[in-house]
């Protein structure tokens, strides 16, 4: 069996648990075996019905589970694992399904691979997996020692494919929790302020990294962006650790994984570290002065100059279009 | 308070990776070592901790003679002690290999907080800290970006799409730190010279028998041609273009 170990958000299914089911299906076929998912919270009873194409839905429904508790979800799953013996168990590598199968591996002492993105079966058994290393940037081929074999999946590394499989028997798991299991649990969520648009939805994307020199040349890239549809302003790990930007505007491995339409690198070297955070951009324009930058070789537009006289000249040209 | 916090010695690789010839490791002839960015966070947050509640903080690495670097860096900014477990075989060690030697290393110490990266820079594992909190059964929130230590306990908020949540747990308490939750500061030169005297507390470990043996490593493919638009503000009309091309103006 493969247990699948799913995610509710918002009361439906997350779209990296979609992602999950279908790797899961991929490898119960290739290695002859059958689908469980797991679905734990409350009101997973009511979702298990709109799941199909698996062989079973196990259900740990409790009033008590309203929110993600890391050590009562980590003790159904570990008790899952113990009873249905599966030979793989996959949950999505997000980041409440990492801290989930960390703790659930601690429990069972097993090796755990952490946002796998392929899968090597030979003669129907899973022999290796491929997981993200340095935020994505390297590959990393593991074989894993331990049974049964934990696995995350990288979120968008394979694409989720719905199933109009047969619909799934329902089981209700037994949840029995001790106090300890909810002494990590969540006790107030603060709403996060709306402000502009945000990295992750712009349509295009302005960066500035060590070439923009100051918090004050960031007031060139804002005046751009407010000249452009749908337009946000971000920065390397460099202009927010000089106190130039906020965390907050951090693109990269360790900030935000931007997707727009257009990236616009200004003043940026080409870090792998910051390239991992924009490189799902659909194009990247580089602006960088010196032709040698390791941009260039990530980027799909350059141009060769000192940021600090193209985009003025840039911003005074849209403004002449736009007669402003 | 008796603050912990744990680093990873890892490349400072700049602009790209070069690997090994047998594609086991990521090539560091000529690459300089640095701290992965959550651990410079955790390091940066355990000298606040300190600051404001007085006690003593220990910085804690798995490596090799060399990770003596990254541990006076940590020193320099404020940090109190120093553990070093050697194994110059590090980058081979599984996450469960990593968090039995820590936890027997830390176990008989007594720590009121044990902070750490929420994942290396490199293997981003995302369970060292909470593997080690299950083996000295404490409680562990994380991917914090804010800590707060009241009467005994800490109240530590992660940021999510939808807001701030809230957790408040009983120390002694394991924390996996994201970066954000502060601004590292640099090391002064006081701090540096200083930091040179500070001993650091060494023991050898031995690597157990895997869960997890890496095969080999290798690039992920990248598709992009560049195209050059122009030199200086003579590109300023391509960019125009390109810029009407994704409807931008």
């Amino acid at each position: 069996m493969i247990l699948a170990i799913l995610e509710i958000s918002k009361n439906a299914l997350s779209e990296a648990s979609w992602e999950v089911l279908t790797a899961a299906r991929d490898l119960a076929q290739k290695t002859n075996s059958s689908v469980a998912a797991l679905l734990v919270g409350k009101g997973a009873q009511a979702l298990a019905s709109t799941l199909k194409g698996v062989g079973a839905v196990l259900v740990a429904d409790d009033q008590r589970l309203d929110s993600f508790i890391p050590d009562a979800f980590a003790q159904i799953v570990s008790s899952a694992i113990a009873q249905k013996s599966p030979k793989i168990v996959i949950a999505p590598g997000t980041e409440t399904g990492n801290d989930l199968m960390a703790r659930v591996a601690a429990r069972l002492n097993l090796g755990l691979a952490t946002n796998c993105t392929e899968f090597v079966v030979e003669n129907g058994a899973l022999k290796r997996v491929t997981r993200s290393n340095w935020g994505g940037s390297l590959l990393e081929e593991v074989e894993i020692l331990s049974s049964p074999i934990l696995l995350t999946l990288q979120p968008h590394a394979i694409p989720a494919q719905m199933s109009d499989g047969h619909t799934p028997t329902v089981e209700a798991l037994p949840v029995a929790l001790s106090e300890k299991d909810f002494r990590v649990r969540m006790k107030e969520l603060i709403p996060s302020e709306k402000k502009g648009i945000s990295l992750t939805d712009a349509k295009v994307v302005i960066g500035g990294g060590r070439g923009m020199g100051s918090a004050e040349a960031f007031k060139m890239l804002e005046e751009l962006a407010s000249l452009l549809h749908n337009a946000a302003v971000g920065a390397t790990r460099v202009a927010t650790n000089n106190g130039w930007r906020p965390h907050s505007d951090q693109i990269g491995q360790t900030g935000a994984q931007i997707a727009p339409d257009l990236y616009i690198a200004c003043g940026i070297s080409g870090a792998i570290q910051h390239m991992v955070g924009c490189k799902n951009s659909k194009k990247i324009l580089a602006i960088n002065k010196d032709p040698e930058a390791p941009i260039f070789q990530r980027a799909d537009y350059g141009v060769i100059g000192d940021l600090h006289q193209v985009v003025p000249a840039l911003v005074a040209e849209l403004k002449r279009l736009k007669g402003v | 308070m008796k603050v912990l916090v744990c680093i990873k010695r890892v490349p400072d690789t700049g602009g790209g990776f070069k690997l090994t010839a047998d594609n086991m490791r990521v090539d560091t002839t000529n690459v300089g070592f640095a701290v992965s960015p959550h651990e410079e966070c955790a390091v940066e947050e355990a000298i606040r901790i300190v600051e404001k509640h007085g006690g003593s903080s220990t910085v804690l690495t798995l490596g090799p003679q060399a990770a003596g670097e990254q541990l006076r860096e940590a020193i320099a900014k404020g940090i109190t002690g120093a553990m070093l477990l050697e194994a110059d075989d590090y980058e081979f060690w599984d996450p469960a290999a990593t968090a039995q030697a820590i936890a027997e290393a830390v176990k008989p110490l007594g720590f009121d907080i044990l902070l750490f990266g929420n994942e290396s820079a490199d293997a981003c594992n995302y369970q060292v800290g909470v593997r080690v909190a299950h083996l000295l059964d404490l409680p562990c929130v994380t991917g914090i970006k804010a800590l707060e230590i009241q009467n005994n306990r800490a109240i530590a908020k992660r940021e999510t799409k939808d807001g701030w949540e809230v957790y408040e747990v009983p120390l002694p308490a394991v924390f996996t730190v994201k970066e954000g939750i502060n601004t590292p500061r640099h090391p002064s030169l006081r701090g540096i010279m200083s930091a040179k005297k500070v001993p650091i507390e060494q023991r050898k470990v031995t690597r157990p028998a895997p869960q997890l043996v890496r095969k080999a490593l290798k690039k992920p493919q990248e598709g992009r041609q560049l195209e050059i638009l122009g030199q200086g503000v003579d590109a300023v009309p391509k960019i125009i273009e390109k810029l009407r091309e994704v409807g931008a103006i």
